[in-house]
């Protein structure tokens, strides 16, 4: 008989963790602190926990469940319902692009698949020339990088890559193309793979198992299960956040209503519905900023099939990654890329591949012999690119993402990259996702039929697992939503402390830049509510 | 299907059935006597609708394992299961979806299939899923693409599709 491993949330809440279950309230309820905090992901976790420990009472809302390593029993038909946004299929208002993001406690952290990239030089380089962002230079924020690595146990990986991230390396070796090895924020990983549906064993270091756990330690009142509706907003501050409890399905209002009431409000729901919080709030947007360029890193996907088992659903899912095609032309010059290795799991394979019936089905056979490659578009740099724009309809956040012709140029490139890569490791056949190509047997026939493949919406297969912006931040008043410092510009208490600041996309996984910009900002946030310097987060021993 | 074809390039008047195709159905819907929050469900034609899309779906693999049509009921089953945890908004946009195959003149105009859909036969579907799959409207292509989506991700969930793939299933975790 085996054991279960400890679950130190279970154990928290043995301890008295201040946990409220919104579907579990049997009526109105009204809570105070010193900070609100909307959003328990990467943003609202850094926040909550250098806030906490700097003494301030905070409270942290989430329209997810607390979910933990007791409930991760990695299984996608568990996984995605329980722990993504619209069941891991949230898409653009024309449902082009398939958008992966977390809905529980920890946010998309929970989920992600632990790389970990500093900001690159070049991202930063564009924000101070062209947004205005002095302070966003890499010694201003190497020490919080090196903090925030610290605290959550960031480091080369050791092990090694798993065969589907091994082909990546091999194969871009044989075409003189420089791969590198991922971070990856875990301690004691088991090297299972399943890190897209909650981590078994805790070794990754999510905010579920790092900044809210020491938050709640240290005072923090955490609900769960509750829709932040609108902030009521008089004159220059935010008076208020009125919030609806959801019922047991986690979906539907239960029709209990929250009310929170705080010196200082924090924003940190994600690029999407951090913007349209705002938007039902009606807070003020004088130059039309609000929601608009959201950035995706729109995501290209191409399948190769091997002779020798790759077997992509076990071991680290991404260990190796290519920057290469970030660095061909300058970074607001034609799109560029980063390319990657995504799990292989059978219901994310079965919704990329295109086609259905018994060609589908085909494909499917060979599952434990597809290879994965993905390449993420650099979007908000090239002058066409100015990303999506998020609206409300009926309450629920829509965005709206036109594809231009500057981003499927960079499709076609992506496609026909991965492909090479592929065949120059060994593929017997490339698939790219896209309903009208190949399968390919040969480079040679990749490379022509990608370059003459139709290249529109729904066509060609779109994904996202990182969406950016939204609420950009800029040192102008006039052209940013929020300060270099996450302030809200046109409101004295309220601040953005996400993804969604981000003035272009990052150019690399953007967990580590959340994690690093925004502890800088949560701690100029704790000295100027607490009149003294914040206190350091620190890993455990 | 000629009619069919040349129906769908006559584009404005597609756009607008498949405009109002939702909105009518859910009036329809609406004025029959059912309480506010009920579980999602397709009934009648669209769910024969659903019954006859997953085999076109699934040719192939649904074979292949353990018989017929208690896979296939299965499937839909778990299909309804997999909307019922969308968005309320998202829901709505399922349910006119299949509100659109439901109606005779919707199912003919943008379907070709002349009769109801228990009688659809599967060359039928799959031609219709394949014309949506390119269709020159945004909208076919995204419906395309929502029962693609449904439909495989239901059968690939499920742990008895796995034998055939050669997916081992998740490990086993303990404490050593």
């Amino acid at each position: 008989m085996s054991m279960p491993l400890p679950d130190p949330v279970a154990l928290g809440l043995a301890r008295g963790w201040d946990v409220v279950d919104g579907a579990a309230l049997a009526a109105d309820r009204t809570f105070d602190a010193d900070v609100l905090i909307v959003g328990s992901g990467a943003g609202g976790g850094v926040t909550a926990e250098i806030l906490a420990l700097s003494g301030l009472k905070v409270i942290i809302v989430e329209e997810g469940a607390l979910k933990s390593s007791r409930d991760f029993k990695m299984r996608e038909a568990e996984a995605y319902p329980a722990l993504y946004q619209e069941s891991a299929a949230r898409k653009t208002r024309d449902k082009a692009i398939n958008i992966l993001q977390g809905r529980t406690v920890g946010g998309s952290t929970t989920i992600n698949w632990t790389s970990s990239f500093r900001t690159p030089a070049s991202t930063l380089a564009f924000w101070r020339q062209r947004h205005g962002l002095a302070t966003y230079n890499d010694a201003a924020l190497a020490p919080w990088f090196d903090l925030m690595e610290q605290r959550l146990g960031v480091a080369d990986w050791q092990a090694p890559p798993n065969e589907n991230n091994d082909l990546l390396r091999r194969g871009a070796f044989h075409l003189g193309i420089a791969t590198g090895t991922i971070r990856r924020n875990v301690r004691g990983c088991w090297n299972l793979g399943y890190c897209g549906m909650g981590c078994p064993t805790n070794a990754k270091q999510s905010m579920l198992v790092t900044t809210i756990p020491s938050a709640l330690a240290h005072g923090a009142t955490l609900l769960t299960r509750v829709r932040a509706e609108r902030m009521v907003i008089k004159g220059e501050r935010v008076q208020h956040l009125v919030c609806r409890a959801l019922g047991a399905d986690g979906i539907t209002p239960s029709g209990k209503t929250i009310t929170l009431r705080a010196r200082h409000f924090v924003v940190a729901g994600g690029a999407i519905n951090s913007p349209a919080l705002l938007l039902r709030s009606n807070a003020p947007d004088p130059n039309y900023l609000l929601g608009r360029r959201t950035f995706l890193h729109p995501t290209l996907v191409s399948a190769g099939l091997f002779a020798q088992r790759v077997d992509g659903y076990a071991g680290a899912p991404q260990s190796v990654y290519s920057d290469h095609f970030l660095t061909q032309a300058p970074v607001d010059g034609p799109l560029g890329f980063m390319l990657e290795a995504p799990p292989i799991h059978p219901v994310l394979l079965a919704t990329t591949l295109a086609g259905f019936g018994a060609a589908h089905a085909e494909t499917m056979r060979e599952f434990a012999h597809i290879h994965g490659l993905l390449a993420l578009l650099r979007d908000g740099f090239h002058p066409d690119s100015t990303g999506g724009s998020v609206t409300v309809k009926d309450g629920a956040p829509v965005l709206d993402y036109p594809l231009h012709a500057s981003l499927w140029d960079g499709a076609r490139r992506a496609l026909l990259a991965m492909a090479e890569i592929q065949f120059a490791a060994g593929a017997r056949s490339v698939q790219p996702a896209h309903e009208m190509a190949g399968p390919y047997t040969s480079w040679a026939e990749a490379k022509k039929g990608i370059a003459d493949l139709e290249y529109r919406v729904h066509i060609t297969r779109i994904v996202s697992a990182h969406v950016m912006g939204g609420c950009m931040m800029a040192g102008d008043p006039e052209r940013g939503v929020v300060d270099p410092d996450g302030r809200y510009h046109a409101l004295t208490n309220l601040s953005v402390h996400d993804g969604s600041i981000f003035p272009t996309s990052i150019g690399a996984n953007p967990q580590l830049s959340i994690y690093a910009i925004v502890a800088r900002m949560a701690s100029t946030l704790a000295a100027s509510l607490t009149g003294k310097p914040a206190v350091r987060p620190m890993a455990e021993a | 299907m000629a009619s069919r074809r040349t129906f769908l390039k006559a584009g404005a008047g597609a756009s607008l059935v498949l405009a109002l195709g939702g909105g009518v159905y859910r009036a329809i819907q609406s004025t029959r006597p059912a309480p506010p929050r009920q579980p999602f469900a397709l009934a009648g034609e669209a769910h024969a609708a659903l019954a006859a899309i997953v085999p076109a779906v699934l040719e192939g693999a649904l074979t292949a394992g353990a018989g017929g049509d208690a896979a296939r009921a299965t499937v839909v089953d778990d299909v309804h299961r997999a909307i019922r945890g969308l968005p309320l908004a998202t829901q709505k946009e399922v349910q006119d979806l299949f509100g659109l195959l439901a109606m005779a003149p919707g199912r003919r105009l943008l379907t070709g299939i002349a009769g109801p859909w228990a009688g659809a036969s599967p060359a039928a579907v799959h031609t219709f899923l394949q014309d949506w799959r390119t269709s020159q409207f945004g909208l076919l292509r995204a419906g395309y693409a929502a029962l693609h989506d449904l439909v495989l991700s239901a059968w690939y969930a499920a742990p008895g599709s796995w034998d055939a793939i050669g997916y081992p299933g998740p490990p086993l975790v303990a404490a050593p």
